[in-house]
C-alpha cells in the first residue's frame, strides 16, 4: 500500500509518472471522466482549509469518483476523543482513498500506518503538504517546459514557510538548480534546511534582503506571505513589510519569461495590480492543482488512463 | 567506595557531559539492580572541562548501547577480572522506542498519549535522533 506523507515519499521516477500523467489530463480530460467511477475519496479534515478540500474533491469528481468526510474536528469522532488510529481503520472500510488534513504534526503518518487504504498528507500543521509540492511542480513543469537548470527566488518568510521547505527539498533533486533566498534577518531559512541540504549538496543558493536587486536573475519568483505574528514588535514589521511585497513597480525589474507563483491564500504580500500580468501565474497554479491530484488519486489507486 | 582497581567485573560510564549521570542512573534503573554504584560528578577532565563518570560493580542486564540515546559522547569501559577488556563508545541504534520523548508541543505524541515515542538516527556522526512522526530532532 502506498501512501504520501511526505514529498519525498514519491521517488523521481514515481514523480515524473505522476507528474506526465498529469500532463495528459490537462490535455484531455474528457478521456479520464470516468476512470475512478465507483471510487470513494474520504476527506478528513481535522482543521478547516477549505481550499485544500474542495481542491481534492474536484479531483475525485473530475474523475467520476465521489467524496465523503469532514471538515472541521468538532463535527468528527475527534471531538468525542476518538485516535487518528481508530477513526482510519473505520474509514478505510468506507472508502477507497483518504486525504487527511491535521492540526498537529505527524497525524496522517499515525494514519497510514494502521489504515487499510492509501492515506494522501494533506497538510500536517507546519510540517509537510506533499500535494502542494506536487501542484508547484508541475506548474513549473508546465508553464516553463523543464523543472532542471532553473533560478527560483523564494521571498518573504522563509523560516517558518513549510511550502518553501519543500520546493527546495524537491528541486534539489533536479540538476542545475539555483536558489535566491529573499528575506528579512528574523525570517530566513532554518539552519538545518542550509546546512543539511544546500551546502551538503553543493547547491548554489544566494541569500537577499532586496527583491528588486534579484529579480533580473530569476526564473521563478515564489511568493510567500509575511505575518505580523513573527515578528517581535511593530515597528520591525512595519519597517520591513513592505520590501517583501511585490508590485508593479518591481516586476518592471524582472526578466519577461519569469513567472511569479505563490501557495495562496494571498493577503497583501502581492498587490493587486499584479494580477493581470501574465507572468503572475498563482491562479493558474491553483487550477493546476487539481490536475495533479487527479494524476495522485489515480496513482495510489493503481487507475490508468481510459 | 569503589574505585577502578577494586572494580572486579562491571563498567565504568566514563565522559559523561556534567550533569548527565542522574538521568543515566534512572533510565539504567539502578537504584533497582543487584550491583554496587559509585557517581562521580564534575570530575576534571582535560577533554570535556567537567565530566560525570558512573562506576557500577556487578552483573548488568539491560542493553547499554541505548545510553548512547541519551549521550553519545560518553564512553563504556567493560571490566573483566579486575581489567578493561573493552573500551568503547555506544553503538547507536538505529531506532529507538520509549527512551525519549518528543517535546514538540505541535507533534501529534503531544494529544494522542498512547501513541509510543520512536526516534530514528537520522545522523550517525552527530548521533541525532528524529521523531518519526513530527521529524523534529531530539534536543539533549
Ligand atoms: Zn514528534
Amino acid at each position: 500500500m502506498k501512501h504520501v506523507i511526505s514529498p519525498l515519499d514519491l521517488s523521481m521516477e514515481e514523480l515524473d509518472k505522476v507528474l506526465s500523467l498529469a500532463e495528459s489530463i490537462l490535455q484531455d480530460p474528457e478521456k479520464y471522466s470516468e476512470c475512478c467511477h465507483g471510487k470513494k475519496l474520504a476527506t478528513l479534515f481535522y482543521e478547516p482549509s477549505t481550499r485544500t478540500r474542495l481542491s481534492f474533491e474536484a479531483a475525485m469528481l473530475n474523475l467520476g469518483g465521489s467524496v465523503l468526510g469532514f471538515s472541521s474536528a468538532d463535527s468528527s469522532s475527534a471531538a468525542k476523543g476518538e485516535s487518528v488510529a481508530d477513526t482510519i481503520r473505520v474509514v478505510s472500510s468506507y472508502a477507497d482513498i483518504c486525504a487527511m488534513r491535521h492540526p498537529k504534526e505527524g497525524a496522517p503518518y499515525v494514519a497510514s500506518i494502521h489504515s487499510g487504504i492509501p492515506v494522501i498528507n494533506a497538510g500536517d500543521g507546519g510540517h509537510n503538504h506533499p500535494t502542494q509540492t506536487l501542484t508547484d511542480l508541475f506548474t513549473i513543469k508546465t508553464l516553463k517546459g523543464r523543472l532542471d537548470h532553473l533560478t527560483i527566488g523564494f521571498c518573504g518568510d522563509l523560516k517558518f514557510g513549510r511550502t518553501v521547505h519543500s520546493l527546495i527539498n524537491a528541486m534539489v533533486r533536479y540538476p542545475g538548480s539555483r536558489f535566491i533566498l529573499i528575506s528579512p534577518d528574523e525570517l530566513r531559512i532554518p539552519t538545518y534546511l542550509r546546512e543539511e541540504v544546500l551546502e551538503a549538496g553543493n547547491i548554489p543558493y544566494q541569500e537577499s534582503k532586496v527583491l528588486e536587486d534579484v529579480m533580473p536573475k530569476l526564473d521563478i519568483l515564489y511568493m510567500t506571505r509575511v505575518q505580523k505574528e513573527r515578528f517581535f514588535n511593530e515597528e520591525d514589521y512595519i519597517r520591513l513589510k513592505d520590501s517583501f511585497i511585490l508590485d508593479a513597480a518591481k516586476m518592471q525589474c524582472a526578466g519577461k519569461d519569469m513567472l511569479v507563483l505563490h501557495p495562496l491564500p494571498r493577503v497583501n504580500e502581492i498587490a493587486t495590480e499584479v494580477d493581470d500580468d501574465p507572468r503572475a501565474v498563482y491562479f493558474r497554479q491553483a487550477q493546476l492543482g487539481v490536475y495533479v491530484r487527479m494524476a495522485l488519486i489515480m496513482t495510489l489507486l493503481g487507475i490508468s488512463a481510459g | 567506595m569503589l574505585n577502578i582497581g577494586g572494580l572486579n567485573q562491571g563498567v565504568v560510564i566514563d565522559h559523561i557531559k556534567a550533569g548527565g549521570a542522574m538521568k543515566i542512573y534512572e533510565y539504567l534503573n539502578l537504584e533497582k539492580q543487584d550491583c554496587s554504584v559509585a557517581i562521580i560528578k564534575n570530575a576534571k577532565s582535560s577533554k570535556m572541562g567537567k565530566k560525570d563518570i558512573i562506576k557500577i560493580e556487578g552483573p548488568i542486564t539491560v542493553d547499554l548501547d541505548m545510553l548512547g540515546v541519551l549521550d553519545p559522547d560518553l564512553t563504556l569501559d567493560i571490566i573483566e577480572d579486575g581489567k578493561i577488556t573493552a573500551k568503547r563508545n555506544p553503538r547507536l541504534p538505529a531506532q529507538v522506542t520509549g527512551i525519549i520523548r518528543c517535546k514538540n508541543p505541535r507533534c501529534i505524541t503531544s494529544t494522542e498519549q498512547e501513541l509510543p515515542h520512536r526516534f530514528r538516527l537520522t545522523n550517525k556522526e552527530k548521533g541525532l535522533y528524529r521523531c518519526i512522526y513530527c521529524e523534529q530532532a531530539y534536543k539533549r
